[in-house]
């Protein structure tokens, strides 16, 4: 009889498996998220590799080490492989870690599926990648793949880049559908909707948001896929249809895109600084429903990416000031940051160093965007160096400084033991200073007219453009810090408490460091 | 077993929203053209012959009228309009021709896409006949004048004085194997 019962109790607490069916067959969401961080690393270093190459050619004016055919396959695949491949797995990997830890959940809701949404990426980006060994070379037209360059125009590899966005698609809305289905069923007992950690609260938005739009890119590339192979004619004038709608779908999808990629950074910031102010986050509730407000004004911004279409003058105002909305809500949360901080007992440990580089930086990148707001100004600054620097002033700074900040913040209930203090802070300055150095230059050369996505430029850019290439190296090598500071970080170090922050709360602290393989087989009870 | 029943609604609810909104992706292509051709935006014209009889002619206005022809990349026939532009008063009928010759050795098919600018112009920009509403067929080395008849609505709002016609002239004889099929039959 006991033997029976042994056996009984070994299948219900039993730990990972051994050996690498381990990983490919895994359903445990501790697994899982660490799956999705390293894999959104990998790509974060491809796609960072490539940046270096388009950084290298724009060195000096004049072309010197790529053809363009080349560099506008380098910029087009940067752009994809850093959306899809970096910035967003990396936000699933972390939901998937920390969100049933926060929430008091035993695992994912969907466990199964879980696994499988994360093993598509690998195929999805397998499959982008090696259109680039391909006759004809990969994607060249822009992570915006606006039709007809697209279509008409594309190199025969475009099949493939339409596949892998599609699979890359089905895995996010998988992602999505278990990370809601998570957080709506799987509270703890007394965890209400408003007593949700803010981490929580900004994936929920983000993950509707994903079930909302995601399908539309899986539309548009489909309508691609058609025009190219079955002779419709979605974008192509002769048949009846009209390059400007690609556009339009396009950025329907695209601008509630780009929160999906700022709203789960919104949210771990927003757990970092209370705890490193050792002070409540200042403003709950209004963080909650400025979340709510930017996701959906994100609905009704898109045209504002394409003003230069000639749209006509009621469109450009409407887009304009809806644009200009979104500041408001973005500002509460601002002031909520600085509010959580402002007489608080600060300390400066790495997590907190790039969260509060994000508030700064990321409100930097928020005024070039209100600059790029205003309809007639844009007229000037569209398709220039100044978008760039916009784009990669929110993203940078504001995406993966916010993920970095997580990853410092959570590294210790990870893997048990502390990062390297020293190492991390040398990370984050070097990590300023490289990004400042790379992209606000950008600014000035975008303002003075050099275009985005070309591989040559007017001498005139030059001291600017060489700084921007000296920055970018600099952010480039420093990440490789980084994944020595993580490794070492999991190798050994300082034991870890069950909560080594001073400030920090919520149920993930109250589990031991690491986290065991199964936490909260018996939900806790949140008062 | 509880919380997966648990989990049937909502994700059943989910899938079918995302199905819903893969479906609202290609409901936008409809949806465009609707909201293009309702608020006359975009510098699309009506692809049907206008019908309606204009009453007045306004004397008063005149308007000047520019044509431009283009050809689309890899189109090789010689497309261009009789003149440059026209003066005309609102509310008259006018004709222009256009000219299209095939110098090729092959029968083709071929699509002229029409566009107005200003585009809030183009609402009252109306056609009553227009080589644009059909394909052309070309034997090898056949020309054609191909006429279009239109007419400017009173109601163009007045700080409109000068409007652009363009065509831009496709080949789509891949796209039409019926035509280009009963055109090669008889050619030989």
């Amino acid at each position: 009889m006991s033997a029976v019962i042994d056996t009984h109790h070994h299948d219900h607490a039993h730990g990972p498996a051994k050996g690498l069916m381990r990983w490919v067959l895994t359903t445990n969401h501790k697994d899982i998220g660490s799956m999705y961080l390293w894999f959104s690393f990998a790509m974060f270093l491809l796609g960072g590799s490539m940046a270096m190459v388009i950084r290298a050619e724009l060195f000096q004016p004049g072309l010197q080490l790529v053809q363009p055919e080349f560099f506008n396959q380098m910029t087009t695949t940067h752009g994809l492989i850093m959306v899809f491949g970096a910035v967003m797995p990396a936000f699933v990997g972390l939901a998937n870690w920390m969100i049933p830890l926060m929430i008091g959940a035993p695992d994912m809701a969907l466990p199964r599926m879980n696994n499988f949404s994360f093993w598509l990426l690998p195929m999805a980006f397998g499959l982008l990648v090696s259109t680039l060994f391909m006759e004809g070379g990969g994607p060249n037209f822009g992570w915006t793949f606006y039709a007809p360059l697209s279509t008409t125009y594309a190199p025969p590899s475009v099949t493939f880049f339409i596949f892998a966005i599609h699979l890359a698609g089905i895995s996010s809305i998988m992602g999505a559908i278990n990370i809601i289905a998570t957080i709506l069923n799987l509270r703890a007992p007394g965890m209400t909707l408003m007593k949700m950690p803010l981490f929580v609260w900004t994936w929920l938005i983000t993950a509707f948001l994903l079930i909302a739009v995601m399908p539309v890119l899986a539309g548009v590339v489909t309508m691609m896929l058609m025009d190219i192979h079955f002779g419709t004619s979605f974008f192509n004038a002769a048949g009846g249809g009209d390059p400007v709608m690609f556009q339009h779908i396009f950025w329907f999808f695209g601008h509630p895109e780009v929160y999906i990629m700022i709203l789960p950074a919104f949210g771990a910031v927003s757990q970092i600084i209370p705890a490193f102010s050792r002070k409540p986050l200042f403003g709950y509730t209004s963080m909650v429903y400025a979340t709510a407000a930017i996701a959906f004004l994100s609905f009704i911004v898109w045209a504002h990416h394409m003003f230069t279409v000639g749209i006509p003058i009621t469109g450009e105002l409407f887009f304009m000031y809806a644009t200009m909305l979104i500041a408001v809500p973005t500002g509460v949360k601002v002031f909520n940051w600085v509010s959580t901080m402002f007489r608080g007992a600060l300390t400066f440990e790495a997590p907190m160093l790039f969260a509060v580089a994000f508030v700064i930086l990321f409100t930097i990148g928020g005024f070039s965007g209100l600059m790029l707001a205003i309809a007639p100004a844009d007229f000037q600054y569209h398709d220039t160096y100044f978008v760039v620097a916009h784009f990669h002033y929110v993203l940078v700074p504001g995406a993966i400084f916010g993920i970095f900040a997580s990853a410092y913040y959570w590294l210790p209930k990870w893997t048990g033991h502390m990062y390297d203090e020293t190492l991390a802070k040398t990370h984050f300055w070097m990590s300023f200073i490289g990004m400042n150095l790379a992209f606000f230059p950008m600014h000035f050369v975008g303002l003075a007219g050099m275009p985005r996505r070309i591989p040559d430029y007017n001498v005139m850019f030059a001291n600017f453009n060489m700084i921007s290439s000296v920055g970018a190296f600099m952010f480039g090598v420093t990440q490789l810090l980084f994944l020595f500071i993580v490794i070492k970080c999991i190798k050994g170090g300082t034991k870890a408490a069950a909560n080594p922050w001073e400030g920090a709360e919520g149920l993930e602290w109250t589990v031991p460091s690491p986290a065991p393989y199964h936490t909260f087989t018996t939900p806790p009870e949140v008062k | 077993m509880s919380e997966q029943q648990s989990n049937k609604p909502v994700v059943t609810r989910l899938v079918l929203t995302v199905i819903g909104m893969f479906a609202f992706g290609f409901l936008m292509v409809p949806l465009y053209d609707v909201m293009c051709d309702a608020l006359g935006i975009n510098g699309k014209t009506s692809g049907t012959a206008y019908r309606q009889e204009v009453e007045h002619i306004d004397e008063s206005r005149t308007l000047r009228v520019q044509f431009v022809a283009t050809r689309a990349q890899g189109m090789a026939w010689d497309f261009n309009p009789d003149a440059e532009q026209l003066s005309l008063h609102p509310g008259e009928t006018r004709e222009m021709l256009f000219y299209a010759h095939n110098p090729t050795d092959r029968p083709m098919v071929a699509q002229a896409i029409p566009s107005v600018s200003p585009a809030k112009a183009a609402a009252y920009f109306h056609k009553t006949e227009c080589f644009c509403f059909t394909q052309q067929v070309l034997q090898p080395g056949e020309s054609v004048e191909m006429p279009v008849r239109f007419i400017v609505d009173p109601a163009l709002p007045t700080d409109v004085k000068h409007l652009t016609l363009a065509y831009t002239l496709f080949d789509v004889s891949e796209r039409m194997p019926d035509k280009l099929a009963s055109a090669s039959a008889q050619a030989h």
